[in-house]
């Protein structure tokens, strides 16, 4: 116990000391977490050969990661993708492959073992590539979405390549494999490669399978049977499922059944000999339209992010620096050789798949480094005796080093582009409009704001925890999603960053407090729209820092209050202009109070509050007694006319009479703040 | 002296605006200028008098920028003048905040030039029509200066013409604001623009601003 105790003090530790410092020197999460593990490591030797067990746990969360680009990629996306998915990604792979492979022959490799490194060295590192791509918001621009066609044919070309290289193996070396595969292999060797080996020759190590011993149309009948399963329970038992667990109303029991997902998704990849990773990322993309989907996200979201960073501690960690310095020149002359053979392919597909021309750098050098498919294939090349185990040490320092030197490409990248001006980002700026507005909460009032938003064609995300109330809706096209609003996490996911507005118009009033703080500190760009129940919930959310506070029920009684003034004779247009004197005095009232409000002090002993407020009270009352003239003129300005000429006095009768029937009129609307002054300044709050 | 300068804006559609949203855009860009949205700020015509007065005290040039409609004004702007110009305060005996303050008014016609002659299908000349306003200003004690106008203004972007009116306007405002313009031969023409073409031959260049057209 102590000594996972020591072990999880000593990651997280290293994590928490390095990944900030590496973000403020604005090198980036992964670069951070690639020194951590150098340091704990070889520097300071915390940590052992346990690094590589716990790579295999870790890798899960490229899994992970693959569910949430699923999540956010829609099923329409994906099919637009495809040219660049197969082209692009193909001739990457294809080309890298055989340049690799021809520049290992020249060194003197056996060409089997060059088609090996070929392939081994052609794919890149979904998790250090996609992780900063997501950081830096480059996703979704073309080169980001290049990268990730590319990054995704790799994950599908894994498995072919475990098919093929078994063909390649060199009799003389089988010996020497086994050996190697028990001192060093064992380690490297992984989830994929077990999956691997029971695909393709079933006799290896004795993991469950369900396509073992089966004929080869038996086996691609259950492959397909599995990513059928995958496709239709995402379509069709998803949504009865979640709504299941949302009604449990336990946040935790949706972790849960989000984690108890992926997983199910992995294991069932691996027991048909599939990429879990492609597994959860076409589960990710069937749900890309579910209402569940920033729910889901938000769940997994923490143990991706953990589960990743440890994976690249552990790959710092396994740097093995007595084979580096035993041979420093040759490997570091090695990796660059790699890296620069693999940028150039990239360039030239960039120009051939014509990509915008400022992403052509960091597609090239996004992509330049070997991945951590590089290890698992490393390992299985050993197992079965196609590279013998000083050219897979050599390799694996190749893949680990360009790993740890691709946070340097990007952040040359950055400086590159930061030269060329900012003109060519602002574009993408542009047209990616104004952000979409956050609604959280869609009761009755989150609805009409909702309705009138989508009428005038903004896009519009709205969140609620009400599950029922969001499956009803979606049958009527609304985009809704379930949650609760008050989750930070839930916020980014519904890509708060991006937003324009939020509307909080949620019941609570202590999470909606909450969340205006919050969203207010972390993005004050945010133009934050709040409902209040009360004016105590006022001047709470304007301290929180709402935009816009609405209290709910004004507008509509002060709508109640004209018709009643209408209904004792008041001509309509005055009965208006009444009202929005009362409406002017009261909000003006409200405003001069908040300033005075505290939120530690009860309105019952905050004495500059009270005493405000009996002020404001006397004003009312004074005008209606006629003896406030400024207020006065206030409420019955407009329309004067200059005084009349002197007239006879019975000319003069008529029209005075008329003028105080009018203004008992007048005098209805000003007695109500009076009532309502003195409720706030004596009785309890609302709540 | 230096004169300060309040315009107020009517324009109900800017949305649809093409020459009047242009002209205010360059105004406001001027720093001796008060450029007030009208509909902007009052979007129900709940016009705040006193705000309104505040600010007409503060300022030496008044102007009306607004399209034409119906011979006059947009309603807002009538509405304005009735809450605003209020007895006591522009007229009445004791009224005479505003005296020896400038009054025009910059509006753009849909109809070309040679309608608006007594020959022409609106039978009035511009001046004639804006009678109402040359009225109230002489009420108020007011300079009276004839209308900066742009003619067939409906057709004014096709036809390029938006930037020259627009570098006419700033350079109007700033004659006014250095007083480099002499009011009396400027109340005595038709048009407000005859005047600036005027100030700008007779060798200072008021000052230009780039625009967009």
């Amino acid at each position: 116990m102590s000594g996972f105790l020591f072990q999880a003090f000593v990651y997280l530790a290293a994590s928490v000391i390095a990944v900030p410092i590496a973000k403020r020197l604005g090198l980036g999460s992964v670069l951070g977490y690639l020194i951590a593990g150098i340091v704990i490591g070889p520097v300071i030797g915390l940590v052992g050969n346990e690094t590589q067990n716990l790579q295999h746990f870790a890798e899960f969360g490229v899994v992970m990661m693959l569910f949430i680009v699923g999540l956010e990629l829609e099923p329409k996306v994906l099919w637009q993708m495809r040219r660049r998915l197969i082209g692009l990604g193909g001739l990457q792979v294809g080309l890298t492959s055989a340049v690799i492979a021809a520049g290992a022959f020249a060194l003197g490799l056996s060409w089997q073992m060059a088609i090996a490194s070929g392939l081994i060295l052609s794919l890149s590192s979904t998790a250090i590539v996609l992780q900063t791509l997501n950081e830096k918001h480059m996703l979704k621009g073309e080169g980001g979405q290049a990268s990730f066609s590319v990054l995704l044919f790799q994950d599908i070309a894994v498995i072919p390549m475990l098919a093929l290289i078994p063909l390649l193996a060199v009799p003389g070396l089988s010996g020497m494999g086994q050996d190697a595969g028990a001192a060093h292999g064992a380690g490297q060797g992984s989830g994929h490669a077990d999956v691997a080996a029971n695909a393709t020759d079933g006799a290896g190590h004795a993991t469950m399978s369900l396509v073992d011993g089966l004929p080869g149309w038996g086996v691609t009948l259950v492959t397909l049977g599995a990513i059928a399963a995958v496709v239709l329970g995402g379509i069709y038992l998803s949504r009865p499922l979640f709504r299941f667990i949302a009604d449990s109303r336990l946040r935790e029991m949706f972790t849960a059944a989000a984690l108890l997902l992926v997983i199910a998704i992995a294991l069932l990849m691996t027991l048909v000999g599939l990429s879990p990773a492609l597994g959860t990322f076409l589960a990710g993309v069937v749900l890309a339209n579910s209402e569940y989907r920033h729910e889901l996200e938000a769940d997994i979201e923490p143990f991706k992010g953990l589960l990743l960073g440890l994976f690249f501690i552990t790959v710092g960690a396994g740097i093995d620096f007595e084979i580096l310095f035993a041979d420093v020149g040759t490997i570091v002359g090695l990796t660059l050789a790699v890296m620069a053979a693999k940028a150039i392919v990239l360039l030239v597909l960039a120009r051939l798949f014509r990509l915008p021309s400022p992403d052509h750098l960091l597609f090239a050098l996004g992509l330049a480094q070997a991945g951590e498919f590089g290890f698992v294939l490393l390992s299985f090349t050993l197992q079965n005796s196609v590279l013998d185990t000083d050219t897979v040490r050599m390799l694996s320092l190749v893949v680990a080093i360009s790993m740890l030197l691709t946070p340097g490409l990007f952040i040359l990248y950055d400086k590159v582009l930061a030269r060329r001006g900012a003109g060519d980002s602002r574009d993408d700026d542009a047209i990616d409009d104004a952000g979409p507005v956050i609604i959280a909460g869609h009761g009755r009032f989150g609805q009409v704001v909702n309705r009138l938003l989508m009428s005038n064609g903004h896009r519009t995300v709205v969140i609620d925890h009400s599950a029922e109330l969001v499956d009803s809706l979606r049958r009527f096209g609304s985009k809704m999603f379930y949650g609760d609003a008050s989750r930070p996490d839930l916020l980014h996911a519904a890509g708060i960053e991006n937003a324009a507005i939020l509307v909080v118009a949620i019941d609570d009033e202590e999470q909606a407090v909450e969340i205006v703080r919050m969203v207010k500190a972390s993005h004050p760009h945010v133009h934050v729209i709040a409902r209040a129940s009360d004016r105590l919930a006022v001047y709470r959310l304007y301290r929180a820092g709402a935009d816009d506070i609405v209290r709910e029920m004004f507008d509509s009684s002060l709508r109640a209050g004209r018709y009643a003034l209408e209904a004792l004779g008041m001509h309509k247009f005055r009965a208006r202009k009444a009202v929005r004197h009362f409406e002017d005095f009261d909000r003006q009232t409200l405003r001069e109070l908040a300033q005075h409000w505290r939120e530690d002090v009860d309105v019952f002993d905050n004495e500059e509050y009270i005493s405000l407020a009996r002020e404001r009270n006397q004003m009312v009352i004074d005008a209606m007694a006629g003896a406030n003239r400024e207020m006065h003129d206030r409420t019955d300005r407009g329309w004067t006319p200059p005084p009349k000429p002197t007239e006879p006095a019975g000319r003069k009768a008529e029209p005075a009479g008329r003028k105080a029937d009018a203004k008992t009129h007048t005098e209805k609307p000003v007695t109500k703040p009076a009532a309502r002054k003195r409720r706030v300044a004596t009785t309890p709050p609302g709540k | 002296m230096k004169r300060k300068i309040l315009i107020l804006f009517a324009h109900p559609a800017q949305e649809r605006s093409e020459v009047n949203v242009e002209l205010a855009k360059a105004a406001a860009a001027l720093d001796f200028v008060t450029l007030v949205d009208l509909y902007g700020d009052y979007p129900d015509y709940h016009i705040d008098v006193e705000r309104e007065q505040k600010r007409l005290l503060k300022h030496d040039v008044i102007v009306f920028l607004h399209p034409f409609y119906w011979y006059s004004t947009p309603a807002l702007l009538k509405e304005w003048q009735d809450l605003v110009l209020e007895y006591g305060f522009a007229y009445g005996a004791k009224g005479t905040r505003l005296a020896g303050k400038i009054f025009f008014s910059a509006l753009t016609a849909g109809g070309p030039e040679k309608a608006y002659k007594r020959r022409g299908y609106n039978h009035f000349t511009l001046r004639e029509l804006l009678a109402p306003l040359e009225q109230t200003a002489n009420l108020c004690g007011m300079v009276y200066l004839p209308p900066f106008a742009l003619y067939a203004s409906r057709r004014a972007y096709e036809e390029g013409r938006i930037g020259d009116h627009v570098a006419a306007f700033t350079g109007l405002l700033t004659a006014l604001h250095e007083d480099r313009m002499p009011l009396a031969a400027a109340a005595r023409h038709d048009l407000l623009n005859q005047a600036t073409i005027r100030a700008a031959k007779s060798g200072e260049t008021p000052a230009r601003k780039e625009v967009p057209a």
